[in-house]
């Protein structure tokens, strides 16, 4: 395609002129010197510049800054790619509008191209009329300045029907040399080249039309239990995809969409989608639109015909009161209740309230009347369903062919599987391809025992639909007029088969079922009834009340629902009557889209240019604003000012890579905590006591590599301000008078460190002048910190408690300090003593807190050697003293480790006696 | 008033990053400059000299009784002859030291007074008098000679652009270390250690630079100006002119190694962009080396 390019304001494009001046000019002007203040200018004195000639701005620069102010002239000139082209003519102007429900798709559009006409015509001084085809003026065309024309454009909308050959009579009222700019919507109908031709000998007509093909969505019909639609093309769109939405309420009554479907279209003109649903949810469905698609065409909207069917349900009077589970329609209303409704009773009453469906269950002998009822009904499109049963297999059988038999059944019917009969109870073949329940799945428990036979025919094959494994007919279908026949062999309760007890019977009545809404049946019963709009349809597909308009007779409603053939006051919509609904859609089922076809040698715009004119000025002016903006930083470089940028955007850069990253470290240090059992201090800020605690589990650690199996790494400073806990099993607080209370978020994390099975064990370290609860600094300060946490009763630990023998059997638990007092969780109430054991069944579980002032910490410390750090007691005793506090800080972590299992101890005796020693 | 201020404390702060003279007893057995340099001869001092015979003339309370004791003749215990070395600092007070370039270093200006004071107090400290060449403060030891010398500068400044040492006289014999770019006119620094060498007076020229004026990272049409503004030069590529400069950078410096030599001086050429630490140790050691 040719680049088709108009400018606005062209006399500026010799602007452009100038550019090669200013490229001298510019060449010329050497960029602007910088000022530097610099003692080292002692040292420059006398030095020559290596290129003496002035300084130019370099040919890449100027080409840019050139570009800058060509891409600005340019843009300043106002170009458009794909200019509408310009009207040049004299003479009044008529613009015709088709207006029909195809026109919707791009009804701005046209506006806007109506308006673009109406416009240029108003600056030529010229008048102007505006048709709508589908509403034409009585009367003579009214030409008016064509700026009034324009006003009327707002007011105009779609009509959901199309206009007819009549129009043709308005090529008369158009005056010779007239210009007339026809807005097509693209679909061919009579009279289109007849009003073209005639237009075409007296005014100069200018045709404009969408090159898109029309897509209609035509109505639903259902086939074998799907709901198809056909969507249908004006012209071939391979390769397009449309998404169909069924729309309607939802059980709470909003109306959203309730499925989709997509399709891809192929080469043809018609292209079938399908929806396979629920009864339930079909029965919601209002209507079907074509996703984005806009107007009448592209929505299909839902009546009678996918709605509920109304069925009669005729069994032989019961001469007794028979049990519920016996009955025959029982299994029957179950399977239809939930998709159809039901209706009971006389045949001939039934008969009158226009059901779609009678069934007979087992019923053989009908009077006259019913049976000619009764043939009536199928005639006219009626689904006659039977089942057989034992009156039916009794009864006499007619002569000939029975009308409301499918086939002539033999006298008698046979039993399978029954004790006079050799043969197990038969089975389902599967359905036959031409069967309405082809593809359904049939379960192995469905068996049949007793059914009534066909007469062997050559058609019986034909009219079968379902036949068990041996062949043996099953269900047989026969059409009767426009209606049909259908027998099932079996009783319609579970006393012959499993049939009905099984969701397939559901699955064969629903398709056989509404089989029964074959197209037409109710256009059939319109004819006589009158009908008033329930919802209309504008030409945009949107649904309105109907109560503008009047009540339309049912043969006229009938007659146009084939081809959609809406007409002025019979819109589009739903058509109520009493007892039934009906739609009226633009796609009927009959309906073909066909493209215009246009006198030879007619230019039609809006195909050739499919692009729409664009202008081109923005873009222009964002390249010259682009180009200035990169000849500033083009500029600092060449004037050696860019460093200092340069060097702030790469710190800059830099930075965020150089400052550590406290998350790194923390993960290192969280690994490091987990690869082995570390046990923590909490690390007080006080440097001599933290060296002191950390010493002390040093040698705690050390005494537990050498004595158990435990092998702690080195012992880890715990800050609860800031580290997770989680970490450590064990941690050790050395309480000084001084200490600060830890925060809130502190306290958070230690008591869920507390509740979680962390234990914390408490030093006042002043064993040796108080007593636990005494009141010195320590002991108050504890009690200050101590007093947020969640810790459970206390109680000075008891003589059986685990602690006492977790590793090696203790009696008291001397630190630095050997103060008697070493407080735990205290023992549940009702702990007592267990038989034959010399301690109690104590509570499970690990006691959160110990809490001492023996100052275990400074009686476990070492250096790296295990040589102890700080004197406890004097001499041997002393030295007993230590041993006494390493055993228990190795009781103490078992406990934390192991729990409470030498407790359990208790229970040796009967795990004995239950392993049968 | 700030970075004044700041100037002593960060004085104090490079003179306490080494040791104090007098607590490094084996550096003063080594060094010169101790409270009193030993002159190699007998004199008035504490250190003990020689022994000699006692001749006539010496005074009955100079005879050492326990070395005569020891024979039958007279001696005469002799200390080392010891005084104390005047150090004379000249800080460069013109327009082109308190040039900064590019960057988060200090102009060359408080470098040089930094660095003037921190030696001043590591030699006040060691027992050595220091005063200033201009403006004129005569050497003197103690704490009140430091308060002065702070004071002194402080309120160094000049309306030159460069400057030179002052031409007035020199006490012999004396230690001088001058702190300055040295752009300026060599001539005036020639005349001085030409005096300063007839004098005896040794010491050491501390070049203080820029960054920018040791790499000259110009470019692109530029116009120079001295620090006040009486000196131009207008450049289209400064980037062209680095070579040239940095050649006459060497020159420069290659010029007053020279000098500095011929008159038994040292030099040293500094950047303040780098840590002054480095060139007070220097100028420690320099001064440290012992005169003749």
């Amino acid at each position: 395609m040719p680049l088709n390019l108009a400018f606005s304001a062209p006399l500026l494009l010799w602007g452009l002129l100038l550019l090669p001046v200013l490229w001298w000019f510019l060449r010329a002007l050497p960029p602007a010197p910088q000022r530097r203040r610099f003692p080292g200018i002692v040292l420059l004195d006398g030095l020559r510049d290596r290129r003496p000639e002035a300084e130019r701005t370099p040919w890449p620069l100027m080409l840019l800054r050139m570009l800058a102010l060509a891409a600005l002239i340019i843009g300043l000139a106002g170009p458009i790619l794909n200019p509408e082209p310009q009207e040049e003519a004299e003479g009044p102007l008529v613009v015709l509008i088709d207006g029909t429900f195809a026109d919707a798709r791009d009804w701005p559009q046209r506006l806007a191209r109506a308006e673009t006409a109406l416009a240029a015509a108003g600056r030529q001084g010229r008048t102007a009329a505006l048709v709508q085809l589908t509403d034409l003026p009585p009367g003579d065309l009214i030409f008016q300045p064509a700026e009034a024309q324009s006003a009327r454009l707002a007011g105009l909308t779609p009509a959901p029907w199309e206009w007819g050959p009549e129009v043709v009579d308005l090529a008369a009222k158009i005056p010779e040399g007239a210009s007339v700019l026809w807005l097509s919507d693209g679909l061919d109908r009579p009279g289109r080249s007849d009003l073209a031709a005639a237009l075409g000998g007296r005014a100069d007509l200018r045709v404009w039309q969408s090159p898109r093909p029309l897509t209609g969505l035509s109505a639903p019909v259902i086939e074998e239990g799907r709901v198809r639609l056909d969507l249908r093309l004006s012209a071939p769109d391979p390769g397009r995809g449309v998404t169909v939405l069924a729309i309607g309420p939802d059980p709470s009554g909003a109306v959203r969409e309730l499925a989709r479907a997509g399709v891809t279209l192929g080469e043809g003109l018609v292209t079938p989608v399908s929806f396979t649903l629920p009864a339930e949810l079909r029965n919601r469905i209002t209507r079907f639109e074509i996703e984005g698609g806009r107007g009448a065409a592209s929505v299909a909207l839902a009546d009678d015909s996918l709605r509920r069917r109304k069925v009669a349900l005729v069994a032989e009077r019961e001469d007794r009161e028979g049990l519920q589970l016996l009955s025959n329609l029982h299994y029957l209303r179950e399977a239809l209740a939930p998709a159809a409704d039901l209706s009971e009773g006389d045949l001939s009453d039934l008969l009158r309230a226009g059901p779609d469906v009678v069934v007979l269950a087992d019923v053989a002998v009908l009077t006259p009347d019913e049976e000619a009822g009764l043939i009536a009904f199928v005639e006219k499109g009626g689904l006659l369903l039977r089942f057989a049963g034992p009156k039916l297999a009794a009864a006499a059988l007619p002569e000939g062919e029975d009308p409301l038999m499918p086939v002539r059944l033999r006298a008698g019917g046979r039993t399978v599987g029954g004790a006079m009969s050799w043969g197990a109870p038969r089975a389902l073949a599967a359905f036959p391809e031409d069967s309405p329940f082809y593809g359904l799945s049939i379960p192995d428990e469905v068996t049949v025992r007793a059914q009534v036979l066909a007469q062997p025919d050559p058609d019986l094959a034909r009219a079968a639909i379902a036949m068990l494994a041996d062949g043996t007919p099953l269900v047989t279908r026969a059409t009767r007029g426009a209606g049909q026949v259908v027998l099932f062999h079996v009783t319609a309760n579970s006393d012959w088969s499993g049939l009905p007890l099984s969701g397939l019977f559901v699955q064969m009545l629903e398709r056989l079922t509404i089989l029964s809404a074959a197209p037409g049946a109710e256009t059939a019963e319109a004819g006589g009834r009158a009908f008033e709009v329930r919802r209309a349809m504008d030409g945009f597909g949107r649904l309105s009340g109907g109560e503008a308009f009047p009540a339309v007779q049912g043969a006229d409603l009938a007659a146009a629902r084939p081809a959609g053939a809406a007409r002025e006051g019979l819109p589009p919509g739903i058509y109520a009557a009493p007892g039934s609904q009906l739609a009226l859609n633009i796609t009927g089922p009959e309906r073909q889209f066909a493209t215009a076809r246009w006198p030879a040698g007619q230019v039609i715009e809006g195909e050739a240019t499919a692009a729409p004119p664009q202008a081109l000025k923005g873009w222009l002016l964002l390249a010259a604003l682009i180009a200035l903006m990169l000849d500033i930083p083009a500029s600092l470089a060449l004037a050696g000012r860019l460093r200092h940028l340069a060097g702030a955007a790469l710190l800059a850069l830099a930075l965020p890579g150089l400052s550590p990253d406290p998350a790194m470290a923390d993960d290192r240090r969280a690994v490091a905590a987990t690869s082995e059992v570390v046990l923590g201090y909490i690390r007080t800020g006080n440097t001599d006591l933290d060296a002191r605690s950390e010493a002390g589990l040093r040698g705690l650690s050390l005494i537990l590599t050498n004595r158990t199996t435990i092998e702690p790494g080195a012992p880890v400073a715990v800050d609860p301000e800031s580290d997770e806990l989680a970490f450590f099993p064990f941690l050790y607080w050395p309480i000084t008078a001084d200490a600060a209370m830890p925060s809130p978020a502190a306290y958070r994390r230690l008591n869920q460190y507390l509740q979680t099975g962390g234990m914390i064990l408490f030093d006042t370290r002043d064993g040796d002048v108080a007593d636990f609860g005494g009141a010195t600094p320590e002991g108050r300060a504890l009690q200050m910190i101590a007093r947020p946490l969640q810790i459970p009763p206390l109680e000075p630990i008891a003589g059986d408690h685990v602690l006492t023998r977790t590793f090696y059997l203790l009696q008291d638990f001397p630190g630095r300090h050997a103060g008697r007092s070493v407080w735990a969780e205290a023992a549940p109430p009702d702990a007592e003593r267990a038989e034959g054991m010399p301690f109690r069944n104590l509570n499970d579980g690990v006691t959160p807190v110990v809490i001492g002032g023996n100052d275990w910490a400074s009686a476990w410390a070492t250096d790296a050697r295990g040589v102890p750090l700080y004197p406890v007691g004097r001499g041997f005793a002393g030295e007993r003293q230590r041993e006494m506090a390493w055993r228990f800080g190795v009781n103490l972590i078992m406990h934390v480790l192991t729990g409470n299992y030498k407790s359990d101890q208790v229970h040796v005796p009967a795990l004995l006696e239950r392993l049968g020693q | 008033m700030t970075e004044r201020m700041a100037l002593r404390p960060q004085a104090e702060g490079f003179a306490a990053a080494l040791p104090p003279l007098m607590a490094a007893a084996e550096r003063l057995a080594a060094s010169v400059l101790t409270g009193g340099h030993g002159r190699a001869r007998a004199g008035r001092g504490e250190e003990f000299w020689q022994f000699r015979a006692a001749t006539a003339g010496d005074a009955m309370r100079q005879i050492d009784w326990r070395r005569s004791a020891r024979s039958d003749q007279s001696f005469v215990r002799e200390t080392e002859w010891q005084s104390a070395q005047s150090v004379l600092l000249w800080v460069d007070p013109s327009q082109a030291m308190s040039f900064a370039g590019a960057g988060a270093h200090p102009p060359k200006s408080h470098v040089a007074r930094v660095l003037a004071l921190a030696l001043a107090i590591l030699l006040l400290r060691g027992g050595e008098r220091v005063g200033l060449l201009d403006p004129a403060l005569p050497a003197g030891a103690g704490l009140v000679q430091r308060e002065r010398l702070f004071q002194a500068l402080e309120g160094l400044s000049s309306e030159a652009d460069y400057g030179s040492p002052p031409a007035g006289p020199l006490p012999a014999r004396g230690r001088a270390v001058l702190i300055s770019d040295f752009f300026a006119d060599p001539a005036p620094l020639q005349a001085f250690l030409a005096r300063a060498a007839d004098q005896g007076v040794r010491g050491a020229l501390v070049q203080l630079l820029d960054p920018a004026e040791h790499g000259f990272p110009f470019a692109g049409r530029t116009r120079f100006e001295s620090m006040s503004g009486a000196l131009r030069h207008d450049t289209l590529q400064a980037g062209d002119l680095r070579g040239a400069y940095l050649a006459r950078l060497e020159e420069r410096q290659a010029l007053l190694s020279g000098m500095a030599a011929a008159a038994g001086w040292q030099f040293h050429s500094h950047s303040t962009g780098a840590p002054a630490a480095s060139v007070l140790l220097w100028l420690y050691r320099a001064l440290e080396q012992r005169a003749g």
